[in-house]
Order: structure tokens, then sequence, then C-alpha cells
């Protein structure tokens, strides 16, 4: 069982998501899991009944990383990147696309690594191309597991037109 | 997490049928105001003042071309409204929660590894 701290979600400003975790581990172990192939598919499995298909990961600056998940329905989606930044067990800045491009072009994501008293506090901030982008990446199918994020506000919207 | 009083400009904005409409038309792209009165019988002051609700509440915003100023849905009120943000935490939740469960297992094999050294 862990011991993992409680995990906030915010959005700082019209183009960022920030999520911040605290893990009761050393950072050289939580670094590892995100850079490490091996260590990363065991863990970014994905949303409720998919399965992660492809882990790349080359851990060095201008290296490249590669992930695909399979939903259940056969759906893959895929995202890369390139890494732009990295200090073992500190810091790690890439920038990524998912194929769908949802998001509206590259996104940068931030990872810092903050270590005290032999816990983890990690701090992944993501910066979008626009407030677009961001709004898009709330609505991923990752995020809700369904394929399309504006399936969503069809159903909202349609559950409201029956409640009338 | 959105105040009570953002939520409240939300559903209230979406709480009629007409505004509702313009929404579904603008998740599939933007579009000015003359464009959005054409599908409803309704005066373009009359959609005007859909639009400024809905525009108020945060659900759309409007191009800065002074001609055509056309509007366009923001996702993130709805995603609020409708647990988007509340799926991505969720999401994140459960990806953690396995990253725990790894890091004990390592911490574990690098204790043991320890004993041996």
């Amino acid at each position: 069982m862990g011991f993992g701290g409680p995990l906030t979600v915010t959005t700082p400003d019209d183009t960022q998501i920030v999520i911040t975790r605290q893990f009761d581990a050393p950072r050289h172990l939580v670094f590892a899991c995100y850079t490490q192939p091996a260590l990363i598919r065991r863990w970014l499995n994905g949303a409720e009944g998919w399965v992660m298909t492809v882990c790349e990961f080359d851990a060095r600056v201008g290296g490249k990383y590669r992930y695909e998940w399979k939903a259940p329905s056969g759906y893959v989606m895929g995202m890369g990147g390139v890494v732009r930044e990295i200090e073992p067990v500190e810091r790690l800045v890439s920038a990524e696309v998912f194929d769908d491009d949802w998001t509206g072009g590259e996104t940068v994501s931030t990872l810092i690594f903050d270590e005290e008293s032999g816990r983890t506090t990690l701090v992944n901030t993501l910066n979008y191309s626009s407030k677009e982008a961001r709004d898009g990446a709330l609505a991923t199918p990752m995020a809700d597991g369904m394929e399309f994020g504006f399936s969503k506000l069809d159903a909202v919207l349609t559950e409201l037109k029956v409640q009338e | 997490m959105p105040t009570p009083a953002a939520l409240d400009a939300t559903f209230q904005a979406l709480a009629d049928p007409t505004r509702r409409a313009i929404l579904a038309r603008l998740a599939q792209g933007e579009a000015s105001v003359m464009e959005l009165a054409e599908p409803f019988a309704m005066s373009q002051p009359a959609i005007s003042k859909h639009l400024k609700v809905l525009e108020n509440a945060g659900l759309i915003s409007r191009g800065r071309d002074a001609q055509r100023r056309p509007c366009k849905l923001e996702a993130a009120p709805l995603a609020e409204a409708t647990g988007w943000l509340i799926e991505y935490r969720k999401f994140w939740e459960k990806q953690f929660g396995q990253l725990d469960d790894l890091l004990d297992e390592l911490k574990r094999l690098e204790a043991m590894a320890g004993k041996n050294n």
C-alpha cells in the first residue's frame, strides 16, 4: 500500500494546468518511474480498462518519447514528445503533442522533483499553446475515458433537454 | 474548483433551450451573430441578449473583429460544471495510486540491496 499525499489539480492561469502530488519515496525513485520505460508502463497505464501498448522514453536532451494506449473499444490514443531539459532526479522539461492534437499544438511539461525527509513533492506544470488548448486537454478522452470530449457536452445538453 | 456563484451562472445560462442550441452550434465551430440567428425565429437583438448571458457566464467569448465579432465556445466553465476537471483529477489519482505501489516495491528492493552491501 502506498502513502502518497493528496493530489491537487489547479488552473492558475488560462493556459496552465498544475498537478501536485507527494510520494512517500525519495526523488531518485520517483524520477526513475518517470524516465525508465519499464517503470513508466507499470503505472501510467491509462484510464480504467485502457492498456498501454507502446512505451518508449529516451532520457537525454533531444531524446524522444512515445506512449500509446488502447481503449476497450479499440480506439488507440498516442502521444509523443522530445526531452528539452533533464537534470537527473530534480527536473525534467519536455514538449509533447497528442496524435489527435485536441490540445492544439505543443504542450510544455515541466516536472520538478523536491525531496524532504525521504518524501518527494512532485509538481507538474503543463503549459498549453492557448486557452483553447488547455480547455481541450481537460476534456481529453484520457481524462474522462470517452473518445470525444464534446460528446460529454452533448450528453449534458440532452439531459437538460429531457428534464424540461 | 469553481465557486458556487460561477456554477450558478453556468447553470443559469444553460437553463434556456435557445442558449443550449447556440452552444451546441458553437461546439461545431465559431459563428457570427447573424449565422447564429439564422435557425431561430428571432431577431438579432434577441439573440444578442442570449449571447450576453452566455458571455457573462464565461461559456462563450467574442472575437475582436469589430464587424463580425464571431462567437466561440469556451470549454473551461463547462469542464468545471460537467465534471471534466473532476474526471481529469480522478484519472491522475488512479495513475498516482499505482505509482505509490510501484515506489513501495522499489523501496523494498533498495532496502534489500542495501542489506547485501
